[in-house]
């Protein structure tokens, strides 16, 4: 029992992690809804934040902003994980943007963001341009023929 | 012959002018072919065609007398340069391909316009191109070099024969990029594990290859992976099925690939890896050279009884190629240095008798529009001049004395009696007969006395412009015959080859 | 001055153009475009100048804002990626000039494609340049990010695969970062150089490992190699037409550089199980070639055609590291060069015939040379090329990637070689006899000009790929020279 204790205890986080991580990439690829899958595509974006900001912490440390009492670099935990996360996040804002913003054009030509409702649609639309593209080179025949 | 006005051009640069001339002119048809006369088109194949000859006539007195002649131009890999070189067998194909390109050009110009072709400027393009990469081939100073020429070549046949561009052109079109294609990238995997394995590519007379680089079982591997692209060309049975396909082109083209580059490359690719990369030892003593022999013996014989069936007179001649360039690959896998010089003679004499052949078949065409053996009775009373070189050039085909096949085929029969190989002087014998068997008939039904064929009425002899380079084939073909050497000692050149292959020292 | 900032220079200056162009959009309509085509062309001088720097006088480490190098960004230019840096300004250049004929009509979306595009030659010459593997994460996003915008601009169709990419493309950053950090949490450090001096010392092989399995999938998706290709095809075929080129022929080579630098330069030779991760690379790229080629072969939309040939040539680049001996790793890389002029001449052609007929089916190919004599010359030697005929630059990467199979022992791979050359002439072939032989179906022209066949903003892209294909083949053994000086001693 303490051994499982103590490894929740150092490692459960990663476990935990994991399990977020899992989650967000089990949610992209089952789930139907694109803006579900948006939404774990963000669910496991959270997960890697975690994972760096688990890598930078230490037993004892304060947050990486320098304090009267605290002269000694051993005194703060690592800052380069939060510094390199807040990229991350803004490049994830910036991903989920995008994502949403396509999701807004969907929506606009095909009237739905449901996967399999779109798969069919776009069936039709290539059927349908085939079918343009037949008729305008029937036309053509048909003009010059004449 | 004295090319001593020609000293400006230093002599190591010669080959790769050879080379360049009739890429430029391949160029230059390509672009301007559709905007200026078509005589000016002509003009520049023909002016293209006489330099080339100057070219390599002029290189010659140098292989003769067994000058080291290389230019090594730039790198072309990692470790391997750009290398053309003058040896004596790559010489006496250069001199047949060369005299060759201004024969049929002029034959092609009477041809295509009395056709009334279209395409013509691709046409010629790709003519001089597939002579660029013939030049190339034989002037190649290692595998690498000869392998790019050797592929261009491929590329630059399939335009000619889809020349039509109907679906059966367009079906043996594919025909002929699959054996090609196939059997060229074969070739690509072989000389990478022979590089690999000698961190060599040079020809050598006699081969760089030695057993302990590749032991026995990958030896014969190699050996058939690399000789394949080679045969494949020259159409050795089983492997010769694109050649009779490849028929639908028009009859300039069939000569071209039949007598002037694309089946001699074959053979004379086998020649090259043969007896300068494997080198005689080693390819007899992996077994390869002996099969290799037997499939040329059994192709000699098949394809001798396919001609006599077939009543299409390009399709018989077809199978005559097939049969003959049998003949080389046998006179090299011989191994004897006068069954050498037999087959690199056979090369000329093949292509100066076979060119004879395919411009008479062409000549009937255009003027009679006949295909069909049957349909030519009595044609030689109206075509008494095209039937006539037909019937030398048949003649010499089977080997008569006072021909040039004689000479050649005399040399692979000495070479085999020398090896001790009853069975295939039988053969070469035999076949003699059957070519005899199958081109003969064409003559006697042509002359055929007692029948006025009423179809012939209204036609007479051939234009000039294809009467005169056929004529001059055959004439060129017997003069060959009665005096090998006359000229551009094209005897001595592979007597020559087949001496230092077997005797380095010589 | 400007020579000893080249490396920053060379990734700000299509960067200031991008930030500004909007701006001058809403001046007048072309004004912006002009400024991102002057950016990139200044890129491509200065990628020039700084490519015969590092042959002359090797390597340069340029940190940037002169923060010490460990905890500062750091650019590092070997001949590798000087010499990638030079293409991929090159067809950047040629694609911005080319681009101006497929705008759209409304201003705004007009400059916005052009910044995007502005923004996606940035975050390529970035990924190039960096010696930084988490500055390569930004660039890697920045690349994709605009990707996704221009794909998502080819129309209705484009949005759809645009997004599909986003997603997959957003889970293999997310792996990509995993590996990272588990790479960052065993060594402490960012930098590429420093971080391979701290593996080195350590015992660090399963972190390795475990880093591994999750940088093949991500680097995987990234560069589209079998089986992570899915978004690949649809994404290739329904991007913004005008920028097809830099999207397929480039885009997909910078993932597989950084897999070359994690693999090589970071891991080495220390990492024993590298043998294994390279033979399971093998085995992908082996089944990628095949399965590339067979599916290209039933395809009918040349532009789908082409996307599934990408599939196959980019296994050749990974096929190359899996060999690993410097032959095969200059082979690879001299493929990626050379392939890139390919696929990127193949879709300015395609382009070409879209802007003056309007299709891409290949059905409406017949007898396009002599309509369009420039660009069937062109398609015609890149299907060569990507066949590998000789004398084209697709002969002789594979001449090098063979060698280095044969150096190995490992026949399979020249065996896979050549099948898929073989593959690929099944349906070149097929464009070259629909380009010569099969009679010409009614097209109607949109453009004509009696004079060029194409405007000169897209003659020019198509001469100059024509010249790098056959410029590539036949001085390749410079080329490699130059790569060699970077690879000596990398290989296993």
């Amino acid at each position: 029992m303490t051994m499982i204790n103590s490894f929740l205890a150092e490692k459960g986080i990663y476990l935990l992690t994991f399990i977020l991580l899992a989650l967000g990439v089990a949610g992209i690829i089952t789930c139907n809804n694109y803006m579900k899958k948006l939404i774990c595509m963000n669910i496991m974006q959270v997960a890697v934040i975690f994972l760096f900001l688990c890598l930078g912490q230490k037993r004892g440390g304060t947050i990486p902003v320098a304090l009267s009492g605290a002269a000694e670099a051993a005194e703060y935990i690592n800052p380069l994980p939060h510094g390199l996360m807040l990229t991350a996040i803004v490049v994830s804002l910036g991903t989920t943007a995008v994502g949403l913003s396509l999701l807004l054009r969907i929506k606009e030509k095909y009237g739905t963001i449901e996967e399999d409702d779109l798969l069919y649609r776009e069936k039709l639309l290539s059927m349908e341009t085939q079918r343009t593209r037949e008729k305008l080179k029937k036309q053509d025949q048909q003009s010059k023929d004449k | 012959m004295s090319f001593n006005w020609l000293s400006w051009l230093p002599l190591e640069y010669r080959p790769l002018c050879a080379v360049l001339v009739s890429l430029c002119a391949s160029g230059l048809i390509y672009v301007l072919g559709e905007h200026v006369h078509r005589n000016l088109r002509e003009g520049i194949t023909l002016s293209a065609a006489v330099i080339k000859i100057i070219l390599v006539y002029s290189l010659i007195p140098a292989a003769l007398a067994g000058n080291e002649v290389k230019l090594e131009l730039f790198r072309i890999v990692k470790g391997v340069s750009f290398a053309l070189s003058v040896d004596p067998a790559g010489m006496v194909f250069a001199c047949v391909a060369a005299t060759l390109w201004l024969l049929t050009s002029v034959y092609s110009i009477g041809y295509m316009r009395g056709h009334g072709e279209e395409n013509q400027t691709g046409y010629f393009a790709a003519f001089a191109m597939c002579l660029s990469a013939a030049t190339g081939l034989c002037f190649a100073a290692n595998l690498l070099t000869f392998f790019i020429f050797f592929e261009v070549l491929t590329v630059a046949t399939y335009p000619l024969v889809v020349h039509y561009r109907d679906d059966e052109a367009v079906a043996s079109g594919r025909k002929y990029l699959a054996y090609t294609l196939i059997s060229g990238q074969i070739f690509f995997a072989a000389i990478v594990i022979v590089y690999a394995v000698s961190g060599t590519m040079d020809f050598k007379p006699g081969g760089f290859l030695t057993a302990d680089m590749l032991p026995m079982p990958w030896a014969l591997i190699v050996f058939f992976m690399m000789v394949g692209a080679g045969i494949v060309k020259a159409g050795v049975m089983p492997l010769h099925s694109w050649l009779p396909a490849a028929m639908v082109a028009p009859t300039p083209v069939s000569a071209l690939l039949h007598a002037v580059a694309v089946v001699k490359a074959g053979a004379f690719c086998t020649l090259r890896v043969v007896l300068y990369v494997f080198g005689p030892e080693l390819a007899k003593d992996c077994g390869g050279a002996q099969l290799l022999a037997w499939m040329a013996v059994f192709t000699i014989i098949v394809s001798s009884f396919i001609a006599m069936r077939k009543t299409n007179l390009k399709a018989r001649l077809a199978f005559s190629t097939v049969g003959q360039l049998s003949y080389i690959v046998l006179g090299i896998c011989i191994l004897t240095p006068f069954s050498t010089a037999g087959a690199l003679y056979h090369i000329v004499a093949h292509a100066f008798m076979k060119i004879t052949l395919f411009m008479a078949a062409g000549a009937i065409f255009v003027t009679t529009h006949k295909k069909d053996i049957t349909e030519m009775v009595g044609l030689g009373r109206r075509m008494p001049v095209t039937m006539g070189a037909f019937a030398a050039a048949s003649i010499g085909i089977a080997g008569f004395p006072f021909f040039a096949g004689f000479v050649s085929k005399a040399n692979i029969i000495f070479g085999a009696v020398e090896a001790g190989q009853p069975l295939f002087v039988a053969t070469l014998i035999a076949s003699a007969l059957l070519a005899l068997a199958y081109l003969m008939p064409v003559v006697l039904i042509a002359f055929k006395k007692e029948v006025d064929n009423p179809d012939f009425r209204e036609f007479g002899e051939a234009n000039p412009r294809m009467l005169v380079p056929l004529v001059l084939a055959a004439v060129l073909s017997a003069v060959l015959g009665i005096a090998p050497n006359l000229g551009l000692h094209l005897f001595d050149l592979s007597l020559m080859a087949g001496n230092s292959i077997f005797d380095p020292l010589m | 001055m400007i020579e000893s900032n080249l490396p920053v220079l060379i990734i700000l200056s299509p960067l200031c153009a991008a930030l500004i162009c909007m701006l001058l959009t809403a001046i007048h309509r072309e004004l912006g475009r002009a400024v991102v085509v002057l950016a990139v062309l200044v890129s491509l001088v200065m990628s020039v100048m700084q490519l015969r720097l590092v042959i002359d006088g090797g390597p340069i480490h340029y940190a940037i804002g002169n923060y010490a190098v460990p905890y500062g960004i750091e650019l590092v230019i070997d001949s590798l990626n000087a010499l990638i840096i030079v293409m991929i300004s090159l067809i950047g250049f040629l694609t911005v000039l080319s681009a101006g004929n497929f705008s759209d009509r409304r201003p705004l979306v007009h400059g916005a494609a052009n910044t995007i595009l502005a923004l996606l030659i940035t975050g390529l010459l970035g990924m190039a340049s960096t010696g930084d593997v988490f500055n390569l994460y930004v660039f890697l996003e920045i690349t994709s990010l605009s990707a996704y915008c221009l794909i998502a601009l080819g129309g209705s169709r484009g949005v759809v695969s645009a997004y599909r990419y986003l997603l997959v493309g957003t889970i293999a950053a997310t792996l990509y970062l995993i590996g990272v950090a588990l790479l960052y949490g065993a060594t402490g450090t960012l930098n590429m150089g420093d971080m391979a001096e701290i593996l080195d010392k350590g015992d660090h092989d399963n972190v390795m490992l475990l880093a591994s399995c999750f940088l093949i999938p991500a680097f995987g998706i990234k560069m589209a190699l079998f089986p992570f290709h899915g978004w690949q095809p649809s994404a290739y075929t329904h991007a913004e037409p005008g920028t097809r080129p830099l999207i397929s022929g480039v885009m997909g080579k910078l993932p597989a550089l950084a897999m070359f630098r994690y693999f090589y330069c970071i891991f080495g030779t220390d990492f024993v199980y590298v043998k294994y991760m390279m033979a399971v690379l093998g085995v992908f790229s082996v089944i990628g070639m095949l399965y590339g080629s067979i599916m290209a072969m039933w395809q009918s939309d040349i532009r789908k055609m082409l996307a599934y040939s990408s599939v196959a040539q980019i296994s050749y680049i990974s096929l190359g590291f899996a060999v690993g001996t410097p032959v095969a790793l200059a082979g690879a890389f001299l493929h990626m060069l050379g392939h890139a002029f390919m696929k990127g001449g193949l879709f300015f052609c395609t382009g070409a015939v879209r802007f003056k007929y309007g299709t891409a089916d290949l059905n409406d190919f017949g007898r396009l040379y002599k309509k369009m004599p420039l660009t069937g010359g062109l398609l015609t030697l890149a299907a060569l090329s990507m066949i590998g005929i000789p004398p084209t630059a697709g002969f002789f990467s594979k001449w090098y990637l063979a060698l280095g199979a044969a150096g190995q022992h490992e026949w399979i791979y020249i065996a896979v070689l050549v099948i898929s050359s073989l593959l690929n002439a099944a349906y070149f072939f097929k464009l070259i006899e629909k380009l010569f032989i099969q009679k010409s179906s009614g097209i109607r022209e949109r453009w004509s000009s009696r004079e060029l066949e194409l405007p000169v903003t897209l003659l020019v892209p198509i001469v100059v790929c024509f010249i790098a294909i056959l410029g590539i083949g036949l001085c390749n053994a410079w080329i490699v020279d130059v790569l060699m000086m970077s690879l000596e001693g990398v290989g296993l």
